[in-house]
C-alpha cells in the first residue's frame, strides 16, 4: 500500500518525543492513553462495588447497623477535603495553562497538603477507633458485641471487610497521587521542560486526582450513609 | 496500493554494506534491556513466551503420559493437580493472552498503522519486564510446590483448603495482567493517534482492527480479574469473608467476576487469531477481504458479546435458571459474528489465486480447527446438553480446538508469513509446509477423541479411570497425537532458529503482499519507515497493478487467471526497495 512519503515532524521540540510528529499528536496520545487508563481503574474499582451491592443487598438491616460505627463527621470533613484538593488542583491546571509556575507550584502543593490531611484524619480520627472496638476483620472480629449494634457478625464482618478493602485502595490511590503530584510540583519549581512546555501533563495528573476524588465521593454515601 | 517513492535519488548506487536495520543497529544487552523499540521488544516477548510455552508443553506430556494407563500409577493424584494447574496457568496466562499481541501485535501493529513507535515506548518496555515477573514468579511458585486449584482458583478450595502455593501464584498471574494491560493501552492509544496521513480506520488491515477489539477487551476485563485475584489473596491470608461461604460470603460470586474476564479472555486468545487469518487469507488469495466492514465489525461485535455471555461457564452453578437461559441464549448470538468471520474467509478463498505456502496451509486448517470448535460450543451453549457435559472431556476438546487448533496455528501461520520481516530471513518452504500438515494431524488426532470420550462421559481433570477402562484406547489415541503435535512444535523451533544464520536473505516483499509493513526493508529500520509515508488506497487493494509492475513500468490491466504477481518461490522483488 501506501505510496509516497513526505518530510513530517517536528524534531527541534525537545519535549516532543521521536515517534510522534508533533505536539499536537503527541498531547492527544497522552490524553487517549490516560482516559484508557482511568477505564482500567472504573473496571478495577467497578468490581468491588459490585461485590458491595451484591451484599448489601443480601444483608441490608445488618449493614445499616455496622455501619452506625463509622463516623459521619470525620468522614463529610473528608468529603469537604477532597472535594477542596479537586478545586485547587483544577487551579494548579488552569495556571498550567497559563503558564505561571509559582501558582502551579503553590496550588500543587496545597493540593497535597489537604490528600494529607485526608489521610491523617483517616488514619488517626477513623481507623483507629475500629481496631479498639474490634471491628477489623479477622480473628477476634466482634469480641464486643455492643460496638455491632445488633448486626450479625459475620454480616458486619463483611461490611468491615468491603469498608477496610474499599477504602484502604481508594487511600493507596491518595497515597500514589500525593508522590505523582509532588513530583510534578517539583518539576514546575525547576523548570522541567517536559511538564513547563504544555500543561498537558499537570491535566494527566489533574485527571487522575479528580477519578480519586470520585471514587471517594461514590464511597462516603455507600458506607457512611445507609439508609435504615 | 500502489508505491511512488519520491524520495528515489535516480542513480544512487546502494552501499554494499548491510543496511542498518533495528537488529544490527546496536549490538549490547543493554541496547536490548533497556530498549524502546517495539520491534526489539516483541522479539523479547517471542523469546519469554517460547520459554513458557515450553514449561506448559512440559506439563501437558506429563498429562498425556499419565492418561495413557487407566490405574493412573505414574503420577500421585496430587501431583497430576498440580500438573494440569501448571499447565492451564502457564498456557493461559503467560501464553495465550500475551502470544500473538505481545509478538506479532507489537512488531506489526505500529508498522501496519505507518508509525515510528508505538505511542508509549517505555510502557511498552514496562509491559515486557512485568511479564518476565510474573513468569518467574509463576515458575518459582510451581518448584516451590505447584498450586492444586485449577487455574480457576475457585474459593473456597483455594482460600481455605488448599495447602499449596496459590498466593504467589496468584501474584504471577497478577503482575501478567498489568503487562497486557499495558499494552492493550498501547495499542489502542497507537490506533487513535498514531496512524500515518491518509490511513483512515477502513483502510487499516484488519488484524489492525482485530488487535483494537482484543484491546479494549483486556482493558475492560482484566482490571476485574485482578481486582477479584486481590480479594481472594486477602481471604486466603487474612481470612477475610469475601467469598468464603462458612463466613457469610458467596463462592459464586467469585465465579461470576472470575469469567466475567476469564470468558473474554477468550476472545483476548482468538480475537488476534482472526486478524492473522484476515492477513493470511488476504494475501495468499489475492484478494480483498470478501466484506472488510461485516470482518472489522464482527470483531467489536464479538468484544462487546463476549462480555455478557460468562454465565455459560456457570451452568451446573448455583445461578438462577432464568439467568442461564439469557446467558445461554447470549452465547448463541457470539457463534453469529464468528460465523461471519469464517464465511467470508470463506468467500474470499473463493475464486482467489490461492497460494498453498506454509501461512496458507495453517490459515486453511485454522478455519476448518476453529469451525469445530466454534460449532461444538453451540453444544456447550445449550443448557440441556451443557450439563451432561459439564466438566467432561468434550469441554476439553472443545476450548482446545479453539485454543490450540485456533489461537496457536494462528500464531504459528503469523509468525511464519512475518518471519522474513522480522528476521530477514526466509525459513525453508518446504518442510515448513511439512511441518504445518503434521501440526495439524497431530492436533486433530490429540483433541478429536477426547470429544467422543467427552461425549461418553469421561470427566476432565481425573488421572484414572480404571472404573472405566473402555476409554483407554481413546487416550492412547490422543497421547499419540500430542507427540505427534510436541513434533510438529519442536521442529518449527529449530528450523526457524537455523534460518537466522543459514535462511536466504528476505526482500522487502518476498510475498508480493500489501500492506504498509511489506513497504519497508526487512528487517526493518529502527524508526520503520525512513520517511513517514501517506497512504493513497486500501490495505487489500490487489488489483489491477501491484507495486512491482509500476515499478517496473509493466503495470497493466490485472487478467484473472493470470499470475503476474509473483512467481511460485515468491521471489518478485528480489531486488528490494530500499
Amino acid at each position: 500500500m501506501a505510496a509516497i512519503t513526505h518530510h513530517g515532524g517536528d524534531h527541534h521540540n525537545e519535549a516532543v518525543h521521536h515517534q510522534y510528529e508533533d505536539i499536537e499528536q503527541q498531547n492527544e496520545t497522552y490524553i487517549i492513553g490516560m482516559w484508557s487508563f482511568l477505564v482500567t481503574e472504573v473496571m478495577f474499582f467497578g468490581a468491588l462495588f459490585l461485590s458491595y451491592v451484591l451484599y448489601r443487598w443480601a444483608y441490608q438491616p445488618d449493614f445499616y447497623a455496622a455501619h452506625k460505627e463509622l463516623s459521619i463527621q470525620w468522614g463529610g470533613i473528608n468529603t469537604v477535603i477532597l472535594l477542596l484538593s479537586s478545586f485547587t488542583m483544577v487551579l494548579g491546571v488552569h495556571f498550567a495553562q497559563l503558564r505561571d509556575a509559582k501558582k502551579v507550584f503553590a496550588t500543587l502543593m496545597t493540593t497535597n497538603l489537604l490528600a494529607t490531611g485526608f489521610l491523617v484524619i483517616k488514619f488517626t480520627q477513623e481507623w483507629p477507633a475500629k481496631f479498639e472496638h474490634h471491628l477489623v476483620p479477622g480473628h477476634g472480629f466482634g469480641s464486643n458485641v455492643e460496638h455491632l449494634n445488633g448486626a450479625s457478625p459475620r454480616a458486619a464482618e463483611l461490611f468491615y471487610t468491603l469498608y477496610f478493602f474499599m477504602t484502604g485502595l481508594h487511600a493507596i490511590h491518595v497515597i500514589i497521587g500525593i508522590i505523582v503530584i509532588g513530583a510534578l510540583a517539583m518539576m514546575w519549581q525547576k523548570g522541567k521542560r517536559i511538564v513547563t512546555d504544555d500543561y498537558i501533563p499537570t491535566e494527566l495528573v489533574g485527571l487522575y486526582w479528580h477519578f480519586v476524588d470520585l471514587v471517594w465521593i461514590f464511597l462516603f454515601p455507600l458506607f457512611y450513609l445507609i439508609p435504615k | 496500493m500502489s508505491a511512488i517513492e519520491t524520495a528515489i535519488g535516480g542513480g544512487l548506487q546502494e552501499p554494499q554494506k548491510e543496511p542498518k536495520n533495528y537488529l544490527n543497529v546496536s549490538h549490547t544487552i543493554s541496547s536490548w534491556l533497556l530498549t524502546g523499540d517495539h520491534k526489539r521488544i516483541a522479539l523479547l516477548y517471542l523469546v519469554s513466551i517460547s520459554v513458557m510455552f515450553f514449561f506448559g508443553g512440559v506439563a501437558a506430556s506429563l498429562i498425556r503420559y499419565e492418561l495413557v494407563s487407566p490405574t493412573g500409577n505414574t503420577l500421585e493424584s496430587d501431583t497430576y493437580n498440580k500438573i494440569f494447574t501448571a499447565h492451564g496457568v502457564i498456557m493461559v496466562f503467560f501464553f495465550l493472552v500475551p502470544a500473538i499481541p505481545a509478538t506479532l501485535g507489537n512488531f506489526c501493529l505500529p508498522i501496519m498503522v505507518g508509525a515510528r513507535d508505538l505511542a508509549f515506548p517505555r510502557l511498552n518496555l514496562l509491559s515486557w519486564y512485568l511479564y518476565v515477573v510474573g513468569g518467574i514468579t509463576a515458575i518459582i511458585a510451581m518448584l516451590a510446590g505447584g498450586v492444586d486449584t485449577g487455574w480457576t482458583f475457585y474459593p473456597p478450595y483455594s482460600s481455605m483448603y488448599s495447602n499449596t502455593q496459590v498466593t504467589m501464584t496468584i501474584a504471577a498471574a497478577f503482575i501478567a495482567g498489568f503487562s497486557s494491560i499495558t499494552t492493550a493501552i498501547n495499542f489502542i492509544v497507537t490506533v487513535h493517534k498514531m496512524r500515518a496521513p491518509g490511513m483512515t480506520w477502513f483502510r487499516l488491515p484488519l488484524f489492525v482492527w482485530s488487535m483494537y477489539a482484543t484491546s479494549v477487551v483486556i482493558l475492560l476485563g482484566t482490571p476485574v480479574i485482578a481486582i477479584t485475584l486481590l480479594m481472594l489473596v486477602f481471604e486466603r491470608s487474612f481470612g477475610l469473608p469475601i467469598f468464603n461461604p462458612e463466613l457469610g460470603g458467596d463462592p459464586v460470586l467469585f465465579q461470576h467476576l472470575f469469567w466475567f474476564y476469564s470468558h473474554p479472555a477468550v476472545y483476548i486468545m482468538i480475537l488476534p487469531s482472526f486478524g492473522v487469518i484476515s492477513e493470511l487469507i488476504a494475501n495468499f488469495t489475492r484478494k480483498r477481504v470478501f466484506g472488510y466492514h461485516f470482518v472489522a465489525f464482527s470483531s467489536l461485535a464479538i468484544a462487546g458479546l463476549g462480555f455478557i455471555v460468562w454465565g455459560h461457564h456457570m451452568f451446573v452453578s448455583s445461578q438462577s435458571m432464568y439467568q442461564s437461559i439469557v446467558f445461554s441464549l447470549i452465547s448463541f448470538l457470539v457463534a453469529v459474528p464468528s460465523a461471519i468471520k469464517v464465511f467470508n474467509w470463506t468467500t474470499t478463498i473463493y475464486k482467489g489465486h490461492v497460494r498453498l505456502q506454509t501461512p496458507m496451509i495453517y490459515a486453511i486448517s485454522f478455519l476448518g480447527l476453529f469451525t469445530v470448535g466454534g460449532l461444538t460450543g453451540l453444544y456447550l451453549a445449550s443448557i440441556g446438553t451443557d450439563v451432561h457435559l459439564t466438566n467432561t472431556y468434550f469441554v476439553v476438546a472443545h476450548f482446545h480446538y479453539v485454543m490450540v487448533g485456533g489461537a496457536i496455528t494462528a500464531f504459528l501461520g503469523g509468525l511464519h508469513y512475518w518471519w522474513p520481516k522480522i528476521t530477514g530471513r526466509m525459513y525453508p518452504e518446504t518442510i515448513a509446509k511439512v511441518n504445518a500438515l503434521i501440526v495439524f494431524l497431530g492436533f486433530n488426532l490429540t483433541f478429536f477423541p477426547q470429544f467422543i470420550m467427552g461425549w461418553m462421559g469421561m470427566p476432565r481433570r481425573y488421572h484414572y479411570y480404571y472404573f472405566a477402562p473402555e476409554y483407554q484406547p481413546y487416550h492412547i489415541m490422543s497421547s499419540a497425537g500430542a507427540s505427534f503435535l510436541a513434533l510438529g512444535l519442536l521442529i518449527p523451533a529449530i528450523y526457524f532458529f537455523k534460518s537466522l544464520n543459514s535462511g536466504p536473505k528476505a526482500p522487502a516483499n518476498p510475498w508480493g503482499a500489501h500492506g504498509l509493513e511489506w513497504e519497508t526493508a526487512s528487517p526493518p529500520p529502527t524508526t520503520n519507515f525512513i520517511e513517514t509515508p501517506i497512504v493513497l488506497d486500501e490495505v487489500y487493494d490487489f488489483d489491477p497493478a501491484s507495486e512491482y509492475e509500476q515499478e517496473k513500468g509493466t503495470a497493466e490491466t490485472y487478467h484473472p487467471g493470470q499470475d503476474l504477481l509473483q512467481d511460485k518461490e515468491g521471489n518478485i522483488t528480489q531486488d528490494g526497495k530500499e
